[in-house]
């Protein structure tokens, strides 16, 4: 498969917007995208997006303009973005298309997600009983891992607080103030160690990116980064996932950690060569123990890093550069779009306040969701 | 005053100190629920043992959305429950709400058994509870 490029990233604000649809913040972050690449919407040769709440994206070509473009509706859960971006880096890294678009939107209601039991072929009870929740799934996940491997609540607290303090400095996030960590600490428990402000929220927004091949980015004059490698991998056997009434005793493998293993083969580097990440932080224990999964650190080792501010913008390895899913919020179908797109800014040195020092050139971004399945993409300058 | 029903049925066994009823694979495996359909050809229904120990926990502070059946009408008469995994030695963990306990008696490793308790005003559920001393 030959070399592809994404040449443009357009963004809708995430948070909430009320009088605009959720497609319609896709449809925004699409004409963002062409001016960004120096593209008209006719010079798209092939779309891929979708969302999980707000609609077909393929609806979009009302707005855009009636091209006869082939627009492929992807609906993959957490990994919808994931997967609209692996096709059209196919499509147009298999030699069929120059120009390709990928696309992910959403618009959610209020608070915690309210999961179907059927639609995940799981029995009534489980759901009337109270324990089909994902906000437990993470709790549940980092309470034992805390105790296994000495992470303090404070950790958890530091996480956030970062997140809220990038989120400050970033245009595109929901939550654009700073929360000291005593707050983040003392604010009212959701699930035991998790408090509010641990935790992401469902809400809205808009992603859109332009991919190219290698010869019409160069006869474009664009300005382009590389995608090194993209890994989509669902759960291994005996693996503790979101939704699971009873787990195996044998400890199994975690997505996250295929897919990381795949990736970083895929595009002939390692952990200790990656200067941006983003890491998919539902709620701040997330974000720690994907730390370990994706390969950056041993697990335990958290503790220390946060303590260090090794995480920080101006840290060794920066994580979540622009306040993550914690400031921006959780819209499905753009969350790991938001990664990817927040890589492109920084690998071409258009982070304003959140700019990663030293001229980043390898951007990692890791998406993880339900039923357990992981996605990441590594970009390279 | 009216008697409650279990919130499924098969879910465990009837009998004086009743089991939950998992499946044993052909390959061996213990799985939970029993599963249902074409997926439960070739299980085995198998009754877990009634005692665990403690392997991860958790307190819901919310009163959930639909589905959720608990007592009580909305966030106001809403009473934060436990919940967490109970390892069944040799068979599987198991997912189960939590009773007769308060979140700081609880520590990973600690003894678990089975009861079965009442759930709202028309059910019963299955739960665990930290082991009694004989």
């Amino acid at each position: 498969m030959s070399d592809v490029y994404i040449i443009g990233a357009g963004i809708h604000p995430f948070g909430r917007t009320d009088h605009r649809s959720g497609r319609d913040q896709g449809v925004y972050a699409v004409r963002q995208a062409l001016d960004d690449a120096g593209l008209e919407w006719s010079d798209i040769e092939c779309a891929y997006g979708g969302s999980a709440s707000s609609g077909a994206a393929d609806i979009m070509v009302n707005e855009l303009g009636l091209t006869g473009v082939p627009f492929i509706n992807v609906a993959n859960g957490c990994a919808t973005g994931g997967s609209s971006l692996a096709s059209a880096q196919y499509a147009v890294g298999s030699g069929a298309y120059d120009l390709a678009l990928a696309t992910g939107f959403d618009k959610h209601d209020r608070g915690a997600f309210n999961a179907d039991p059927k639609s995940y072929g799981l029995p009534e009870w489980y759901g009337q009983t109270g324990m089909m929740l994902t906000t437990q799934f993470f709790a549940l996940k980092i309470q034992r891992y805390m105790q296994l491997h000495g992470i303090s609540r404070r950790t958890l607290g530091l996480v956030a607080e970062k997140a809220f303090r990038n989120g400050a400095k970033t245009d595109h996030a929901w939550r654009r103030s700073e929360v000291d960590l005593d707050t983040i600490l003392n604010a009212p428990m959701i699930n035991d160690p998790l408090t509010k402000y641990m935790f992401c929220s469902p809400a809205e927004g808009g992603v859109a990116l332009i991919l190219a091949s290698e010869k019409k980015m160069r006869e474009l004059g664009a300005d382009g980064v590389k995608i090194a490698n993209i890994a989509v991998r669902t759960r291994p056997p005996n693996s503790f996932e979101v939704f699971q009434p009873a787990i195996s005793v044998e400890e199994g493998g975690k997505p996250t950690v295929l897919a990381s293993k795949a990736a970083f083969e895929g595009a002939g580097i390692g952990p200790e060569d990656v200067d941006v990440a983003q890491l998919q932080d539902t709620e701040s224990g997330a974000e720690i123990m994907h730390m370990a999964e994706n390969g950056f650190c041993k697990d335990g080792d958290q503790e220390q890093w946060l303590a260090e501010g090794r995480t920080e913008i101006t840290g060794k390895l920066p994580v979540n550069t622009d306040g993550g899913c914690l400031a921006c919020g959780e819209p499905i179908g753009a969350s790991g779009l938001r990664q990817i797109y927040e890589n492109v800014q920084q690998l071409r040195g258009r982070g304003g306040a959140r700019q990663v020092p030293g001229n980043p050139k390898v951007g990692y971004s890791h998406v993880y969701g339900a039923p357990g399945l992981a996605a990441v993409a590594i970009l390279q300058r | 005053m009216s008697v409650l029903t279990p919130i499924a049925e098969d879910l465990w066994t009837n009998e004086a100190e009743p089991r939950l009823i998992g499946g044993k694979l052909s390959s061996g495996k213990i799985v939970f629920p029993m599963p249902a359909g074409d997926a439960a050809a070739d299980v085995e229904p198998w009754p877990l043992s009634r005692k665990g120990t403690l392997w991860s926990f958790t307190r819901q502070d919310f009163r959930p959305k639909a589905p959720y059946e608990g007592p009580g009408e909305s966030q106001h008469d809403f009473v934060p429950y436990l919940l967490g995994y109970v390892e069944i030695p040799g068979e599987v963990i198991v997912e189960s709400l939590i009773v007769d306990a308060k979140l700081e008696d609880l520590k990973l490793g600690m003894p678990m058994e089975l009861t079965i308790v009442p759930f709202n005003n028309q059910h019963t559920t299955f739960a665990f509870r930290p082991e009694r001393a004989a």
